[in-house]
């Protein structure tokens, strides 16, 4: 199931209807506190889309407790739900805040390109970065076209998918890894 | 007793320790007549300083307006005298708050005690600061939206660590003596808990021997460390840093006895001074510079 979360119409709803700059901590937490709220009446696996486009400004502070603090959990070994998650509309500045707080936790996040092309912002190896995006241009791909397809052994392309799907950036389908962004 | 402070006659964040020099040996509950007659000039820093210290007594302290008509025309636009006139005793007739027409005030001095007023204050820069980065000081299109960025974090650092409300100002200026360019000051200044105080207040945490104002600065500053647990506390400031060093600015920051700064190749100051006259809370001061074409 795909969802979509405008997140100004979320900061306007949840903080005040006159803001459109995602700045302090406690309206990060609020904002996130609605999109967990959403997600939590959702079932089975999700694909969220959290859409920036309407957002002028994000501060570091924002950041942090809107995207950081929501993924978190979910690159845990006990996500509290199957839940997956595709960003769109950031611009530069709003890259500029969000890639250092990633860099501090680890994270990375699968970002929709104005082209509509996805991509991995954030703590990736380059290794996993060629993996996701083989997994990309094939749709899906087994461990096995994996391992082939980046020049590595089988079991470490296993422990590598698995990391991957750990930090929500793939996810397995019967025998097949699918990248998370993936046109469907 | 009334102790006269007097104020120097160009005030900013270097000549106001001048201030902090006399005020010092004063008791907090004695009284104060800050002496502002002969003042011609004030930065943002100098404006919002003065009125921490004002918060920062327990006995009102009185205060004499600048004499210079320019002078006291330009504090009252800057919104000095708004807030001054609650917390001085204003020698005289405090002057009445004029609508801030002059382009140079990119915003006059603005209190800040909680998250919305963060919203306000970037709200408004936004409007007005785009067309000073970058038709003023030639700065990229992308410096505004990190401007904002910059403003806001510093301005939360007032609301989630000082413990008590503090000011922010933001002014352009040619900085004729230092520089001969045109610059963007913000000055954000608090009388709370300061840094030291505050990463005291740290869960568990143990002091090492060399603990004072001057290492919670270089803990704060240059090393991201937060009074939080949190590891994505302490971002905040680390984000400044990297604003001020993206666009050759200078930041610098006082609290206590102590004050750091990141000094660009431009400036000439330290990067820390220890042992300076005690004063609560904490003083904020970010400088981006005119970008000049290079050779010239």
């Amino acid at each position: 199931m795909i969802n979509h979360i405008d997140l100004s119409t979320v900061l306007r709803r949840t903080v005040c209807d006159l803001y459109s700059n995602l700045v302090t901590r406690p309206t990060g937490a609020a904002v996130r506190t609605a999109i967990e709220t959403q997600l939590a009446e959702l079932g089975g696996r999700t694909v969220t889309v959290i859409d920036f486009s309407n957002v002028r400004l994000l501060d570091f502070s924002c950041a942090d407790e809107v995207v950081a603090k929501l993924l978190l959990p979910y690159c845990d070994d006990c996500p509290p739900r199957d839940a997956y998650f595709v960003f769109r509309g950031m611009s530069e500045t709003h890259l500029d805040a969000l890639e250092h707080v990633l860099e501090r936790h680890r994270l990375a996040l699968v970002l929709q390109q104005e082209d509509g092309n996805p991509t991995i912002v954030g703590a990736v190896s380059p290794a996993e970065r060629k993996a996701w995006e083989k997994v990309i241009e094939l749709g899906s791909a087994t461990c096995d076209e994996v391992a082939r397809e980046v020049g590595i052994a089988a079991e470490e392309a296993e422990v590598m998918l698995g990391a991957l799907a750990r930090r929500r950036l793939m996810m397995k389908l019967d025998d097949q890894w699918v990248s998370v962004g993936a046109p469907l | 007793m009334t102790t006269v402070i007097n104020v120097p006659p160009s005030l900013d964040d270097v000549t106001f320790e001048q201030v902090l020099e006399q005020v010092a040996g004063v008791p907090a509950d004695e009284k104060l007549l800050v002496d502002a007659r002969h003042s011609r000039w004030a930065s943002p820093f100098g404006l919002t300083a003065l009125l921490t210290l004002a918060q920062s007594r327990g006995e009102r302290a009185a205060f004499a307006p600048p004499e210079a008509e320019d002078t006291l025309s330009y504090w009252t636009r800057a919104g000095f005298f708004k807030y001054a006139a609650d917390l001085f005793e204003i020698v005289g007739t405090a002057p009445r708050q004029r609508a801030a027409g002059e382009s140079d005030v990119l915003l006059e001095i603005t209190p800040i005690t909680k998250s919305d007023d963060v919203h306000e204050v970037v709200g408004r820069i936004q409007q007005k600061a785009q067309h000073i980065l970058t038709r003023e000081l030639n700065l990229d299109a992308k410096a505004t939206m990190g401007f904002a960025m910059t403003l806001s974090e510093a301005c939360q650092n007032i609301v989630e660590h000082a413990g008590r409300g503090g000011w922010v100002a933001v002014q352009t200026y040619k900085w004729t003596k230092r520089l001969g360019r045109r610059v963007v000051v913000i000055a954000v200044c608090d009388a709370g808990v300061g840094f030291r105080q505050s990463l005291e207040s740290a869960p568990g945490r143990v002091r090492s021997d060399r603990w004072d104002d001057a290492m919670a600065l270089e803990e704060a500053v240059v090393r991201g460390v937060s009074r939080f647990r949190d590891p994505g506390r302490g971002q905040g400031l680390a984000g400044v840093r990297r604003y001020v060093g993206r666009w050759d600015g200078k930041l610098s920051v006082r609290s206590g006895t102590a004050r750091i700064a990141i000094v660009p190749t431009w400036d000439d100051d330290v990067a820390l001074k220890e042992k300076l006259p005690p004063f609560p809370g904490a003083q904020m001061q970010i400088t981006i510079p005119e970008r000049v074409a290079a050779g010239r």
